[in-house]
């Protein structure tokens, strides 16, 4: 497969993936800024949204101020920042429309649809009571492309680097929200910081649609050690940090299968794998959670770098 | 796709009918065609019509719409009505462009070459060697199989029942073979009953036989042959084309950042290696194929391919330099070419032509202003030309200054009355022009795909039938003798 076509394949799984997880964080702002007894705690809830985004920094050298509608116009729709949902969905039909004849045709109406609909939408529409129905819509749409891509691409090359790309994305975005969020979950935190409201957490999980999920697996309030165990350590969560590299590694397997020896990226992912599923909670808080997030969020961006120049991605003649 | 002669139908002129004959009935090959036609309700044409109109969106058959953004990716109407071509007419159209196609290639080989058809004087030096098109880069080199012009597109117009006259031969990247093949594809699923009661030729082997024709002209064995499309990429306006055509014939479509130039070889950048690359159908132009030779700011190309071309270590189709011989200053000699290399007479005919270079030319030219089309020699899309029935008396002053001012720089033709094809339109079933662009594929021998892109001028009384302008396309059939 030709190198460009296989880094188009992973960008466009990746800004899919993204799309969607900007909508997820979007909602659980904009849930927090409507509860009216956090008052002035919105815009630092913001703020905290925009990190988690990664693009506080330039949604400030375009905005002096944090406001919760400049801050969903930027997440949404500014196409100056380069992971709004609209910036995205049309990164990921321009890589797809690259790699057109690599797509089944369930996959390319799904993706054309989505953009074609998009182009529709007008940011000054976006009121307070249409925003939950477009971020519906958002992760409607995403899922819809992650269903025709699992149910009807050939399980070859290109799906194998879709899934890497999909996974890369989703555990940094993980890892982002935890590490934002992460003086909340440390476990003596309410002893510190006397009684958070559990409404925290919530959107917390609530950032990755695992609200629910959580309580099957531990049958307990929220319990800040616990949120974070599970979006890093459970390998049941889908979109913890575990469960991403768990497939990585499948992943991996299957694209490299036959070559020998393994290639940077590969080394990285197994390593990295193997990490994950030695760890514990507690060794975790004790070395200090901040740190374990920072180190895994710089692994996870040179895994894409590694499959960059594994598979020259990047023009090296 | 270029404008054709004329803008507008010359009222004076009869037009050739191509489905009723002078007695107000169909002519042989349409008699079926004529009567399904009366039994079709317009509401159910409409309905077919929606239906070709979502099949050709849903796979984003569109043309990209230049200095414009994605949103302006157009569908081209598309006309339900087929296009019938006798079995006895396609003889004569087939005879009459392989010897054309042949002459224009032996013509190429011998300009870079022996240049034997100047030195017998039969064709004027100048209009050759200092023609823009000339690539002197090209001078000595001898394509495999000496074919220089692999994939030719002759653009076809009629007057009358024998009368064929072609108005541009494309050399260089001729388009529009993916419409030609999906047109069919759409026909064949909306009235698969009409095929039924035809016996049309089939065109849907094109791929194939585009990829044995790159095949026969790669510098290893058939079977050892890697092939890419080369495309400019998405923003072109013909990248459907480029994608469809990859991959129809199961090669990769690439861009000039995927290949490079190593050790006296072309190879592409794949996931597993550089790979081997011995065949480029180009879909970009000369000057951009090589910023080491053309263009150095040129990003679409492959630095050092052409080296590698002239040491034969890869086959570029269609060769570089080939727009010498579809430049419209030498499309005025193509008779003559054809008599020269062929020792025939063409069978098809030019339009006529005055070149106002010749004083005798030029004076006629210049009493008749106003009812010939004028045309720069090196010009296109229609810029810097007269069309005199359509233009005022003080545009054509105007032009007379012009044209007095740097005669060489014109040719002049007369505005040709375009046949006429039924075709759908919103007052019902109602005579449209047409044009006609055959596709040729030449290697060791020339294959020609019984059938074509015929264009289609939609509003009434026009003679464009250019896509921009709202000219649309419909299926050619070309009967077969049962």
């Amino acid at each position: 497969m030709l190198s460009r076509v296989a880094s188009s394949l992973f960008w466009m799984s990746r800004y899919i993936e993204r799309a969607e997880n900007i909508s997820r964080l979007c909602e659980a702002g904009f849930r927090i800024s409507l509860t009216p007894k956090v008052g002035g705690g919105h815009k630092e809830e913001w703020l905290s949204t925009l990190k988690s985004a990664g693009v506080l920094e330039s949604y400030l050298s375009v905005h002096d101020e944090i406001t919760g509608e400049k801050a969903i116009n930027f997440l949404l729709f500014d196409e100056r920042n380069a992971s709004s949902v609209k910036s995205c969905l049309t990164s990921a039909r321009n890589n797809a429309r690259i790699v057109r004849t690599k797509l089944t045709r369930d996959m390319w109406e799904s993706l054309n649809d989505t953009w074609i609909a998009l182009q529709a939408v007008s940011p000054q529409s976006m009121t307070n009571a249409r925003l939950p129905d477009f971020l519906d819509w958002v992760r409607h749409r995403t899922a819809q492309f992650r269903g025709a891509l699992l149910g009807t691409v050939l399980r070859d090359e290109g799906y194998y680097f879709s899934q890497l790309g999909a996974f890369i994305e989703r555990a940094d975005n993980t890892a982002r929200i935890v590490d934002v969020k992460y003086y909340l979950l440390l476990p003596d935190h309410q002893a510190v910081g006397g009684a958070i409201d559990t409404y925290q957490w919530e959107t917390i999980l609530r950032a990755v649609s695992a609200q629910r999920s959580y309580r099957h697996v531990f049958h307990e309030d929220y319990r800040p050690w616990r949120v974070a165990e599970f979006l890093i350590l459970r390998p049941e969560m889908p979109r913890s940090l575990r469960f991403c590299y768990d497939w990585l590694n499948v992943t991996i397997d299957g694209l490299i299968e036959g070559q020998h020896p393994e290639l940077s990226a590969a080394r990285l992912i197994r390593s990295t794998h193997q990490l994950l599923k030695s760890s514990q909670m507690d060794d975790i808080f004790q070395s200090g959670l901040h740190e374990f997030l920072t180190d895994f969020i710089d692994r996870n961006n040179r895994v894409t770098g590694n499959l960059a120049v594994d598979y020259c991605f990047e023009q090296a003649a | 796709m270029e404008q054709t002669v004329g803008q507008r139908g010359l009222a004076r002129e009869i037009i050739f009918n191509e489905m009723i004959g002078p007695e107000g009935a169909p002519r042989g090959h349409y008699v079926t065609l004529s009567e399904w036609l009366e039994q079709q309700p317009a509401r159910d044409l409409k309905r077919k019509r929606a239906e070709a109109e979502s099949i050709f969106r849903r796979l984003g058959i569109t043309f990209a719409v230049y200095g414009s953004n994605d949103t302006l990716e157009r569908l081209i109407p598309f006309d339900l009505i087929p296009r019938i071509i006798s079995a006895a007419e396609w003889r004569l159209l087939e005879r009459g462009i392989e010897q054309r196609v042949r002459a224009l290639n032996a013509f190429l080989l011998d300009i870079y070459n022996r240049q034997e058809i100047i030195r017998a004087g039969r064709i004027p030096a100048d209009i050759v060697l200092r023609n823009d098109a000339f690539l002197p880069e090209m001078i000595g080199h001898r394509p495999p199989l000496g074919v220089f012009s692999h994939i030719v597109g002759t653009d076809i117009v009629r007057t009358g029942p024998q009368d064929f006259f072609v108005l541009e031969d494309n050399l260089r990247t001729p388009s529009g073979v993916s419409y030609m093949l999906e047109n069919r594809e759409a026909m064949l699923h909306l009235f698969p009953e009409l095929f039924a009661r035809h016996c049309v030729a089939p065109v849907q082997h094109y791929p194939e036989l585009l990829r044995q024709t790159l095949e026969a002209v790669s510098p290893v064995a058939p079977e050892e042959t890697t092939i890419a499309v080369l495309t400019p990429g998405i923003h072109n306006s013909a990248y459907f084309e480029h994608s469809f055509l990859a991959d129809q014939m199961g090669v990769e479509l690439v861009e000039g950042q995927d290949l490079f130039v190593s050790g006296g070889a072309l190879y592409m950048r794949t996931t597993r290696g550089p790979m081997r690359v011995h065949v480029v159908y180009r879909r970009i132009d000369d000057e951009f194929l090589d910023p080491l030779t053309f263009r150095p700011d040129s990003i679409l190309g492959v630095p050092g391919l052409m080296d590698l071309y002239r040491a034969g270590a890869v086959t570029i189709v269609n060769a570089p330099g080939t727009g010498i011989a579809d430049d419209k200053a030498i499309y005025s000699w193509v008779p003559e070419i054809v008599e020269f290399y062929t020792g025939q007479k063409p069978i098809l005919q030019n339009v006529p032509t005055w070149r106002c270079a010749e004083p005798e030319a030029l004076s006629y030219v210049l009493e008749h202003l106003s009812e010939l089309v004028v045309k720069e020699v090196h010009g296109s899309g229609g810029y810097g030309m007269l069309v005199g029935p359509t233009s005022s008396k003080k545009q054509i002053e105007q032009f007379r200054r012009i044209l007095k001012a740097r005669p060489s720089n014109y040719i002049a033709q007369p505005t040709l009355a375009l046949s006429a094809c039924p075709a759908f339109t919103k007052s019902g079933v109602a005579p449209r022009h047409v044009d006609l662009r055959p596709f040729s594929l030449v290697s060791d021998r020339v294959r020609i795909v019984a059938g074509g892109l015929t264009r289609v001028a939609l509003k009434k009384g026009s003679l464009v039938v250019n896509s921009s302008q709202g000219g649309g396309t419909k299926d050619t059939w070309v009967l077969t003798d049962e």
